[in-house]
């Protein structure tokens, strides 16, 4: 679905990652973590095309990013959803509105007055907060409508760029949980995460390979965690 | 043609939750409505003035073109043989239709405004006039002027060339400085929606971020400042162009000939159609301005 090959990137100066071959083959679930300004964020950037890579080859459902238009960049989009480090929104429409965003952009809005959008900001514990504006929202809150406006489109792959940063245990098992939900639906998962308590909590679900950015390389890490 | 057809009805075709991705921008609507509205007001009256200029040239080019007349001072012994000898060399001159001698009750009345009606012509050595009608080839005045000249040296034609041509040419270069000033108003117009789409473009930064991250192609994004720009120039250039149009209908008519200018300054006949089509060129300026400040936009934001 994704794969990398050979890739570095450097954002102008020394290289940051370098020498990166990745895949994520369909139905598998990954962690991705390393100490900050390692290069976790970048590195899920070029799993959505936000970024290209500086050499190496990156393809998104078989095709070279470099090879993309503009219109194809937006198609893989709505194939993989992501969760944002920084979520953002518009902040002139309402929480739910802002989760149906990518069934409005993708011309299939009539699905957005469907049960399916209540039952997911039932499930993120939005339904009270739906009608806030974003910018009346707390952190969790914001990372909950994130991650619920990344999996509205039910789409191949999802990236997710510490979905739990700014949530409590309980509120970071069960965001945790709706994505082995959508793993075991057959999803491609891929969490970048600081918390190893997380990523041993969830290794007892789900079968899940961890991935570690160390020295600009990406490292498959042990059984020890 | 037909694609931009497509492309602009595709632009009423609503989509209100298109529409809602963008946050609603009071006052630079307001003034893109105002700025609209102006222009297309002026438009109107550029628009007169050129279709009236354009009549005007039409006519005296017209009228004055195909006559002349010649007039013929001699002492009053040889005024008649010579004004005979003139009219025998126009029946031989090609391009003269007719030719024919003014009476002197039409010398009278022609003299009638400088000397009052009680003056008896006999009594001053008024000069003979003949008027000339051309065929619509019209005639060589240099060549007549060079036979009369031989045979009738009391004979000066004037073919009115003189104080036509520089009449008809203000004409011509009056309409053609209200069909650039309507240009320039078409160009303003754009560079005015340029400026605002950017502005609102450049506003919405963050806006267009999110909608591209949730995969909105550009032409969606586009279309949502597309849409609203081309309706404001729409809506505020039909505003303008009725009050133009008013303004245009109020104007005091009457008056004689000469004064046809001042008071002829609107439209006629199928002419009133003309105005109605600057709310739909307004339109299409302000789309096409939208949709290529939007896409040089959207390109440069990732
Ligand atoms: N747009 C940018 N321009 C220049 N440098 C950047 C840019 N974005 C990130 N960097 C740098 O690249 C490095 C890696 O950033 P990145 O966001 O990928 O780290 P990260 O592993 O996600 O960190 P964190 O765990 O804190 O989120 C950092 O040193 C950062 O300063
Ligand atoms: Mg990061």
């Amino acid at each position: 679905m994704i794969e990398l090959e050979n890739v570095a990137y450097s954002y102008g100066g020394a290289e940051l990652l370098s020498d990166i071959s990745l895949k994520l083959a369909p139905g598998s679930f990954h962690f991705l973590t390393g100490p900050s300004g390692a290069g976790k964020t970048t590195l899920m950037k070029l799993c959505y095309g936000a970024l290209l890579p500086t050499a190496g080859h990156v393809r998104l459902f078989d095709a070279d990013v470099r090879g993309l238009t503009r219109d194809d960049v937006a198609m893989v989009r709505r194939r993989v959803g992501v969760v944002h480090q920084d979520c953002q929104f518009l902040d002139h429409l309402p929480v739910r509105e802002n989760v149906a965003l990518p069934l409005h952009v993708s011309g299939r809005s009539q699905e957005a007055a469907g049960e399916d959008l209540n039952d997911l900001m039932h499930w993120v514990g939005l339904t009270k907060r739906a009608n806030a504006l974003p910018p009346e929202l707390s952190g969790g809150e914001r990372q909950r409508a994130a991650l619920a406006r990344a999996v509205i489109m039910s789409p191949e792959v999802v990236l997710a760029d510490e979905p739990t940063g700014n949530v409590d245990w309980d509120m970071s098992q069960r965001l945790l949980r709706l994505l082995i939900e959508l793993n075991r639906m057959g999803k491609t998962v891929l969490v970048a995460t600081h918390d190893l308590g997380l990523i041993r909590a969830t290794k007892t679900h789900v079968q899940a390979r961890v991935l570690r950015i160390a020295n600009r390389r990406i490292q498959l890490a042990g059984a020890d965690l | 043609m037909r694609r931009l057809a497509k492309r602009l009805s595709r632009v009423f075709a609503s989509d209100p939750q298109a529409d809602r991705v963008v946050p609603p921008s009071g006052f630079t609507a307001q003034l893109t409505l105002f700025a609209a509205g102006a222009m297309a007001f002026l438009a109107v009256f550029a628009l007169a003035l050129s279709l009236a200029s354009g009549r005007l040239a039409a006519r005296w080019g017209d009228e004055l073109g195909r006559s002349a007349t010649i007039r013929i001072a001699a002492p009053a012994d040889q005024q008649q043989a010579q004004t005979e000898a003139a009219l025998r060399i126009l029946e031989t001159t090609r391009g003269v239709q007719s030719a024919r001698a003014f009476t002197s009750e039409e010398q009278a009345a022609l003299l009638a405004p400088w000397f009052g009606t009680e003056l008896s012509l006999d009594a001053l050595p008024v000069p003979q006039l003949i008027e000339v009608i051309e065929t619509s080839g019209g005639m060589d005045p240099a060549g007549l002027r060079l036979r009369l000249a031989a045979e009738v040296p009391g004979a000066v034609l004037d073919d009115h060339s003189r104080w036509r041509a520089p009449l008809v040419k203000a004409a011509s270069r009056l309409r053609f400085l209200g069909w650039t000033a309507i240009v320039l108003i078409g160009a303003v117009m754009a560079a005015m929606v340029t400026l605002a789409a950017h502005a609102a473009l450049a506003a919405n930064a963050q806006v267009i971020r999110v909608l591209r991250l949730v995969g909105a192609t550009d032409d969606y994004i586009a279309q949502a400042f597309i849409r609203r720009f081309t309706l404001r120039a729409l809506s505020g250039a039909s505003a303008g162009m009725v009050l133009g149009m008013l303004a245009v209908l109020l104007m005091p008519r009457g008056g004689d000939e000469t004064a046809s200018f001042l008071t002829g300054l609107g439209f006629q006949g199928w002419h009133w159609i003309l105005p109605l089509v600057l709310p739909l060129l307004a339109a299409v300026v302000a789309f096409i301005a939208t949709r290529l400040a939007a896409r040089r936009t959207l390109e440069e934001l990732s």
